[in-house]
């Protein structure tokens, strides 16, 4: 089992907006994206927990065109307000590094 | 009506550069206008509240002058839009007067219109009350005192401001803020070009070369628009763009790649095709845009949050490290006892201490997911008060605490924490908080924003 960062080329993520955050994975080459996207292991209920969100925020999207999974949520904090740790959204991905994919 | 139209823009963001060798082989290419974004929410919003702007009047200085000379010596319409970071109406003079002295210096002459984009609260309030206003995705709650008490508000303008300047005669603009995408479709929709070809085209062009390959250093972008498809190719010839560069940009800054909302309508990007047409130039088409049921201009607040001090340090010791979180909550409890000491009660509603642990969880806070610490960690102690003058003088008496909090295995006094400065507290000053996630309804697009000529 390999890991997502062994199989993407960008994980990213950053602000879509002061209020919303915004992860983008995009993969390597089509054939593993089309796996990782058919096997939904980058899913709204993993988000949730990691994010600690109610799943129905979490909007995922498979972006074809990119070969690309975009994961957009409300931002925990927002962008810059006195509990903010990262004003850009730009270190918020690392969970997503080690993540298993098929 | 022309067959093309030739789009250049200059860079993602007025400030940060581009390569005069590019922009020259830029021109080469004939471009009808030259546009730039000169703002962003990105960095926070310190400079919607302050008015003080992301990069010096030196970096704007270089790259405007460079814009204006090549513009005027082609005789085509320089656009620059959300002046200085955030587009105030003190930020948008701030490039206009930028502006003037290039032209003093280098002998230039235009004529000038300035678009103005904060906003008037009396107007804010009528349109709340009338229910005019609407909150986007995640948006706090707005009533008055969130407009009274806002430092700035301005709003996103779209393209028609533009376009009146244009049909004006101007041959520069400057704008507050803006649709970042506003400032490249204005004019080729004057022109009469389909308007999702457009919007879509406005869309990669916006952030400059973000859109190749490898972006190693910004630099400008180009773009040629025909009825029906766009050509996207980069002018620096170290740089290309493939049809994955360029569909991964939609992904950029925007919640779906699929959708970009604008005050006129919404680009559909669901059945674009992206394909190249040379090893470093993509033909893009395919798009759709659906006008909006009701015109809407986005609204961007910021207000004040307070003043803050802060304390950076350092623990090594592996004692204090293996029982760090019953040691920082100590230290914690012993700092707000020491401030109640000294300020006494009526403190406690007035400031907040909050510690930002670095090795543990600063860039994640209470989400991170690892619990561990390494052999140091860096330690942030910040005060937010209602004065600068109140923040500094709690967070001496921080650093006085904090620095000697023991341990138990340790008998006599300690010095546990390195501090790096003298003094250790740093005044920060003034910070914000984006208030305003809303869309207002005017009357017509023109009304929230003034437009004023002038003849430079």
């Amino acid at each position: 089992m390999a890991k997502l960062w062994q199989v993407a080329k960008l994980i990213r993520s950053k602000n879509a907006g002061p209020f919303e955050l915004t992860f983008d994975v995009i993969f390597k080459d089509r054939a593993t994206y089309e796996r990782v996207r058919d096997a939904k292991v980058i899913n709204a209920s993993w988000f949730a927990r990691t994010y600690r969100l109610t799943p129905e925020v979490v909007s995922v999207i498979e972006y074809d065109a990119a070969a690309a999974i975009k994961v957009t949520i409300p931002r925990p904090v927002v962008s810059g307000d006195v509990d903010d740790t990262d004003v850009f959204g730009g270190q918020q991905y690392g969970p997503l590094v080690d993540l298993d994919v098929p | 009506m022309a067959s093309e139209i030739r789009v250049l823009s200059a860079t993602g963001i007025l400030g940060s550069g581009f390569r005069e060798e590019t922009l020259r082989r830029a021109m080469a290419w004939k471009p009808d206008f030259i546009g730039a974004d000169s703002g962003s929410t990105d960095p926070g919003p310190f400079y919607l509240g302050s008015g003080e702007t992301l990069f010096s009047d030196s970096a704007y200085r270089r790259d405007l002058r460079l814009i204006l000379l090549a513009a005027r010596a082609a005789k085509i319409p320089a656009i620059i839009g959300s002046a200085c970071t955030a587009g105030t109406d003190s930020q948008l003079e701030r490039l206009t007067g930028i502006a003037r002295a290039i032209a003093r210096e280098e002998k230039l002459s235009f004529k000038l219109a300035t678009i103005a984009s904060e906003q008037d609260k009396g107007y804010l309030r009528k349109k709340l009350r009338e229910g005019r206003i609407t909150p986007l995705a995640n948006a706090p709650a707005l009533d008055e005192a969130v407009i009274d008490r806002s430092a700035h508000i301005v709003g996103m303008c779209g393209i028609e401001p533009y376009v009146e300047a244009l049909e004006n005669g101007a041959e520069v603009i400057i704008a507050g803020r803006s649709s970042d995408t506003s400032i490249f479709s204005a004019l080729p929709v004057m022109r009469g070009f389909d308007l999702a070809t457009v919007w879509h085209m406005a869309k990669i062009l916006e952030c400059g070369a973000a859109c190749v390959v490898l972006r190693k250093y910004p630099d400008c972008m180009f773009a040629t628009v025909t009825n029906g498809h766009f050509i996207v190719e980069p002018p620096n010839p170290e740089y290309r763009c493939d049809p994955v560069s360029v569909a991964s940009h939609n992904l950029y800054e925007n919640s779906t790649p699929y959708e970009l909302v604008e005050p006129s309508g919404v680009l559909d990007t669901l059945h674009a095709r992206y394909e190249a047409v040379s090893e470093r130039a993509v033909r893009v088409s395919g798009s759709t845009f659906r006008p909006a049921q009701r015109y809407t201009i986005k609204l961007e607040g910021a207000e004040l949050a307070g003043y803050q001090s802060l304390i950076v340090g350092s623990v090594r010791d592996p004692i204090i490290l293996r029982q760090f979180d019953s040691w920082l909550d100590g230290l914690v409890k012993a700092v707000k006892e020491r401030i109640r000491a000294v300020f006494g009660e009526a403190v406690e509603s007035q400031y907040r201490f909050d510690v930002r642990v670095f090795g543990r969880n600063a860039a994640m806070g209470p989400l991170e997911p690892e619990k561990g610490i390494g052999h140091e960690v860096g330690l942030l102690f910040q005060v937010t008060a209602e004065t600068q003058a109140l923040a500094t003088a709690l967070t001496k008496s921080v650093g006085h605490i904090a620095v000697h909090y023991p341990v138990p295995e340790w008998s006599g006094l300690i010095t546990s924490i390195a501090y790096p400065y003298s003094p250790p507290e740093i005044a920060r000053g003034a910070c914000y908080r984006f208030n305003v996630n809303h869309v207002v309804e005017p009357a017509s697009p023109l009304e929230m924003f003034r437009i004023r000529y002038e003849n430079v």
